[in-house]
Order: C-alpha cells, then structure tokens, then sequence
C-alpha cells in the first residue's frame, strides 16, 4: 500500500468554478422521457454545468485561484509551486500550469506542472503538492484541479453525456509547522486502462478521419474514438470493491474509525455507486454530502467543489475528513486530513 | 440462499417491476422496462446483499433469473 504522512501542511481555503450554462437532464432528448427519469434516479444526476464558446478548464481554475489569492491578500512572490490537474489542458504542449503561473501573476521562481488524472486526480494533486511544501521550501502553494468533460462526450451516447459536469477548481495551501499530519494511501492498476478511455488523438492510435467515423456500440451509445468510453460495468464493480478496501486500510493503518471523521467526502461519480459504497463502509447519510445532482461527475473538480458547495455554512475551524476517489486509470486513493479555519469561498459562476 | 428471496429482493429494488411479475424463467432482456441502469441496480443489489460480483461476461450468460441466482448461489 502507498501510505503517504505528509507533515507541516495547512489548507488555507477553496474555491470552485463552474459554467453558467445549466443543461437539465430531464431535457436530455436522445432517451425516452421514463428512461430519463430512471436515470436521474439512479445517477442521482439532474443537471449539469457545461463550457459555452470555448471556455477552458484552465479559465475556471485561474478564476478560483484569482479570487483565492485576493481573498486572503496573498503576496504572490510566496507561491512558488502550482500543480494543475486535468485531463483538458489548454494545449498538447506546453503544459498548462506554466501558462496559468504567469496569468495569475507568480514569480518565475515558481515551480509548476501538471499532472494528467481525472477521478482520483484531486488526491494524487493534494498527495504531491503538500509532499513538495513540506519541507517549508515553499511558503504558499496552489492545486489547480478540474476538466471540460464536455469537449469529449457525443450527445448520442446515453452511457457519459448525461453524466459528466465541468468545473474547475483551487486549493489555496500553506506551510505550517503546527497543522496536523495529511495521511494518504494511493493505489492504480493498469490492467483496467480501456474501463474509461478515449482512444484516439494519443500517439497510440494518432487522429486519422476514421477517428471520426460514429459507430453504434449498443442501443443508446452512438460514438466515435476521440469521444469518451465508459465501461460501466467493469468501473462501477471496481469502484465498489477498491473504493472501501482502500478506506479501510488508511483508517485501520491510522487508527481511526468512521467516527472520527465529520465529513467524507467522495469523488461524484453516480449516486448508485456512491451510495452503495457509503453502505459497505456504514457511513451516515448525513456525513457523506453530495454536489452530484446539480453538477454530475466533475472529475478532478469533484471534491473541492463537493466541499465548496455543500460545506459552505458548516464550520470548517476545526473538521475532520476523509477523502476517496477513484476511476479512470484505473486509479483511487483516499486521504485522512483536519482542517483548520479552512475558507471555502462563494461557488464562482463564469 | 433461496430463488423466492431472490426475487423479491430484486422486485423491491426496481421498482418498475411489478411486484409478483418477476418468475426463475423470466428473461431479463424480454422484461420491457429493462435498461442499463436496471444492471447497475442489479450489480449494486447483489454486492449489498450476498457480497458477490457481478460482472458484464456473467450477465450476457444469465439470460433468466434462475440463471443469475445459480451464478450468485455458487460464489456465496
């Protein structure tokens, strides 16, 4: 197991962007009106935000983190590592990080990359980023995190358009000698890489017309191979068997139990595989909030904006949480981490 | 485990299925309010339930009832 301790680390605040622009899935026409109610109850998804007129990931991420550095007055010379995850960077090359570094005004003595992860990405960012500070090299830090699903999906594939949202996420992150400990168990399998993939664009399998071509994979599922697949089968009984396993080992190598934790907080990916692993780990409905039904699966972006928007009003001086995520890859991992006077900022509309 | 649990565990989680309608012979697929997300419902059931999995290859051989309960049966 990656067991992961990462001292000196607080996290200062948060914030979530996402698009204006609301599509409603009882407006998704490609399905009949009694199969688009028994997926909204089952995926628990109503609407979901989408990118109008070419907006980027990074947009929404600069957004947050703008408004982050303003918010807590931040002397920008102080941040000098950014970590953007996403799957939709702005470019093929350079990554999207760099460009982001100079937008929001950071000093060149800055460090800053990208990491490509979806689902469990957020994790994986939070894992790197806090590991980089720890040693107080750094005073300040950003994690950018978030995707356009969107620029991937066909319309006609009942299987992903009505599920995934966009948004884009920051994590405002200090060094800290009195923050308690952040503690992750991260873990992938290869073997599961074609459960959620686009296929085409990569060097694998370069873009030709044939990239292109719609095929019907199934009633419902009309796509071509630079649009996204989803085996949701094969993701949904990985999830359920990897998502717990890898929580209850973090918390039996920690010492905790489900009581310790106030909030757990899980990667969005549908209400029907969330809930079913809420009931194996026997968590409360009330300590698992949800930002899923009106922003679907966001990603990277989930679980800031999960925290964004529904912990908003909770107090967060002094909160214990237990973060999961797990997906495309195949890739998941949890965190165990006490906040502090965490600010959640204002959900930002762009 | 028996077939008469069986069923009725699955006809309380879809409710689309009237109660009663759902026999061992019964074939999913000739059901007509069967979809994808009746196999989600479906895998979620049986992983609560009996903490067995279910996957894709399984249920393009199960084609009835009966044949999903002797799968899940032999893997409790």
């Amino acid at each position: 197991m990656a067991f992961l301790s990462v001292a000196n680390i607080n996290i200062r605040g948060m914030a979530a962007c996402v698009p204006q622009h609301t599509e409603s899935n009882r407006d998704y026409d490609w399905i009949s009106e009694k199969e688009r109610e028994l997926l909204i109850k089952t995926t628990g998804i109503e609407s979901r935000r989408i990118v109008q007129n070419g907006m980027c990931t990074s947009d929404m991420c600069y957004e947050s983190a703008r408004q982050l550095l303003d918010h807590f007055k931040v002397d920008k010379a102080e941040v000098e590592v950014l970590i953007f995850v996403s799957q939709s960077p702005d470019y093929i090359l350079p990554a999207t990080s760099i460009i982001l570094q100079d937008r929001l005004g950071l000093p060149k003595s800055a460090m800053a990359f990208d990491i490509q992860l979806g689902c469990s990405g957020y994790l994986y960012g939070l894992s790197v980023i806090t590991n980089l500070m720890s040693s107080g090299n750094f005073k300040k830090g950003l994690l950018l995190a978030g995707d356009v699903s969107s620029f991937s999906q066909s319309k006609k594939d009942k299987s992903t358009y009505p599920i995934f949202g966009d948004a884009g996420t920051a994590t405002l992150l200090e060094y800290d000698p009195a923050a308690e400990k952040i503690n992750f168990n991260l873990q992938s399998d290869g073997s599961g890489y074609k459960a959620i993939m686009i296929s085409d664009g990569g060097l694998r399998n370069p873009y030709t017309s044939e990239s292109e071509v719609m095929k019907e994979h199934e009633p419902g599922i009309i796509k071509n191979k630079r649009n996204l697949f989803l085996d949701g089968i094969e993701v949904f009984n990985f999830s359920l068997r990897e998502a717990p396993q890898n929580a209850q080992a973090l918390m039996k190598h920690l010492g905790t139990t489900t009581e310790d934790y106030d909030y757990f907080i899980f990667h969005q990916a549908n209400k029907i595989m969330n809930e079913s692993i809420r009931k194996k780990l026997k968590l409360p409905a009330e300590k698992v909030p949800y930002s899923l039904d009106t922003f679907g699966n966001t990603s990277s972006a989930s679980i800031p904006l999960t925290i964004v928007t529904q912990l908003q009003d909770k107090t967060l001086n002094s909160t214990s949480l237990f973060l999961s995520a797990f997906g495309v890859g195949l890739s998941w991992g949890s965190a165990s981490l006490h906040v502090k006077d965490m600010v959640c900022l204002p959900l930002i509309e762009l | 485990m028996d077939i008469t649990t069986f069923i009725s565990q699955i006809e309380n989680e879809i409710e689309e299925l009237t109660p009663g309608s759902l026999k061992p012979e019964t074939e999913f697929t000739s059901l007509k309010e069967w979809s994808s997300m009746h196999v989600l419902i479906l895998i979620a059931l049986i992983d609560t339930e009996y903490n067995v999995t279910i996957t894709g290859a399984d249920l393009q051989q199960c084609k009835s009832v009966n044949d999903l309960f002797n799968v899940v049966k032999s893997r409790v």
